[in-house]
């Protein structure tokens, strides 16, 4: 193949990673936003969400003799929903009586990481599994075919980020949710009920994931470790693109996602993780608060 | 010592109230009242107990004893941000606006606590004319005074019968501490109850109706504003001017 088509193509693959890495990148970035919760078990509600799509699917598959687009839609409508039950238990049992405390949290939610990881392993198993596409349509270019599936991807990840967009800037519950991150105590003295905010901030980050997840995995399969890559990654992102600022995410994921899926197709993965790796320490060391980042008040 | 101090119709009324940063004790038994239409001063001395006091009436900080009572209602048993609801608005120290985001949505914060009907917006943008006219600017790029407009604004978006108020005029040019003290008048004119914190003693004088002097975390002494005009001893005494 020509320079030109398989850039191409690595560009379609970059937009891929991009979009998906954007939804969990997201989900971190508004959970640290709002609560200043680091929360390490974000890779893992992701995991779920795969891993109950997986279920979900198949559930309705066998037992009702639907057809996979049945399936992957249920998944879509369940998987999001049971993904942020979860959080939002773990969020009401473990963080509220930890009072939020920054470095408390870090380390419950690498024991909630295990937790759900080991259970997941307990009950669903240490194979991987495929959730079969709602579609298959195959994109004919003069130089190779592509999955009408991932373009879809693709464009379903931008669309649930203009909705994300539209809630937090258009919306009441998107102005309670910036004025408790600005400042929760004074939120509070306006009448607004944090703790009911960050449980459900809490659950909007996992469901962002769990989304990213069902929308995955037709083309990558659910397994129980599936969730570490992810959170490095969104970590990464959210490092690069400044901690709470939801632009510096979406472009910092666009940046990743396409240079990862370019230099991987070009070169090697690990050439890309060390790549981005690198830029965090660079980011790091000159523009602590991140490309986008507000400086720390 | 409570009882002296609470007149009958007292809309707000705090007794006996005792804080704990951690092992210090902030307040220890504080204790006095508000009523409608009247501006009560606490005046003391830095770290007397002063934001202490305002921040455990809308239950920032939770007492370890004592009450807080506006019109019978026990605000100490009410989650934080359920207090305002009650109709307490805040004006805290240092303005605390919402920086970050416009003056429209600073006031819609406020409007929203109690469903506060439009109408309130009216008698706000009547306070503060050039408010309605920089509906869209980030609230952090106002001037000072405009940003104590804004605070003050928003506090009363909620409709509130009682308004506390930390130190209003701190920073700002004296053609500014005027207009904040007209509209302290203005409201005390319109029944609501307000309890102000301030340290410019000139201001106190010329809005307050009572003063209570503050000093290890417990009001030492109450005085009618006439009285100190008359005789400033008790100023000298407690914040040495």
């Amino acid at each position: 193949m020509a320079f030109g088509p398989f850039l191409l193509l690595a560009t379609f693959e970059g937009l891929l990673q991009a979009a998906i890495l954007t939804l969990t990148a997201l989900g971190l970035s508004l959970v640290f936003g709002v609560m200043r919760v680091v929360n390490v078990a974000h890779g893992e509600f992701y995991m779920l969400g795969a891993v109950i799509a997986w279920w979900v699917s198949t559930f309705v598959s066998s037992m009702f003799g639907m057809p996979p687009a049945v399936g992957f839609i249920a998944a879509l409508i369940v998987s999001p929903l049971a993904v942020g039950a979860i959080a939002m238990v773990g969020e009401r049992l473990i963080l509220k009586r930890l009072n939020y405390n920054p470095e408390s949290t870090i380390v419950a939610t690498i024991g909630m990481l295990y937790i759900i990881q080991q259970s997941v392993l307990l009950t669903y198993g240490p194979d991987a599994r495929r959730v079969a596409a709602p579609f298959y349509y195959r994109i004919q270019l003069p130089w190779f075919g592509y999955s009408g599936y991932n373009l879809f991807v693709i464009a379903a990840a931008a669309v649930l980020l203009l909705i994300v967009w539209f809630i937090l800037s258009r919306t009441r519950i998107g102005l309670i949710m910036r004025a408790t991150q600005f400042d929760a105590e004074t939120a509070q003295a306006f009448g607004i009920p944090i703790d009911r905010v960050y449980s459900l901030v809490f659950a909007a980050g996992a469901m962002l994931a769990a989304i990213g997840a069902v929308l995955v995995v037709p083309i990558r399969q659910a397994h129980y470790l599936m969730g570490l890559d992810p959170l490095l990654l969104s970590f990464i992102t959210v490092i690069i693109g400044g901690l709470g600022s939801l632009r510096g995410t979406v472009i910092a994921a666009l940046l990743i996602g396409l240079s990862d899926g370019i230099i991987s197709v070009f070169f090697s993965p690990t050439l890309a993780k060390m790549i981005s790796t690198l830029l965090v320490a660079l980011v790091l060391v000159f523009k602590p608060e991140g490309l986008f980042g507000a400086k720390a008040r | 010592m409570a009882q002296d101090l609470t007149s009958e119709r007292a809309m707000l009324d705090v007794a006996d109230l005792d804080v704990y940063h951690g092992n210090s004790q902030t307040l220890k038994g504080m204790s006095f009242s508000v009523a409608p239409g009247e501006v009560v001063c606490l005046l003391g001395r830095n770290g007397a107990g002063k934001t202490t006091t305002l921040r455990a009436i809308m239950g920032l900080m939770r007492p370890s004893a004592g009450h807080v009572r506006l019109d019978g209602v026990e605000l100490t048993a009410l989650a934080a941000h359920e207090v305002p609801r009650q109709g307490i608005g805040y004006v805290p120290q240092g303005r605390r606006l919402f920086s970050e985001l416009t003056v429209r949505d600073n006031l819609d914060i406020g409007l929203m606590t109690r469903k506060s009907p439009r109408a309130v917006l009216d008698e706000v943008f009547d306070l503060f004319p050039r408010l309605q006219e920089r509906l869209d600017q980030v609230s952090g790029t106002l001037s000072g005074g405009e940003q104590q407009m804004l605070a003050t604004a928003r506090a009363l978006c909620i409709n509130p019968s009682v308004i506390l108020l930390d130190e209003p005029t701190e920073g700002l040019m004296p053609s500014m501490i005027a207009t904040i003290r007209d509209v302290i008048l203005t409201l005390k004119g319109r029944g609501k109850a307000i309890l102000l914190v301030e340290q410019r003693v000139e201001a106190v004088l010329s809005v307050a109706d009572r003063v209570c002097f503050i000093e290890n975390g417990r009001v030492q002494a109450t005085s009618p504003v006439q009285a100190l005009r008359d005789d400033p001893s008790m100023l000298t005494r407690y914040v040495g001017v």
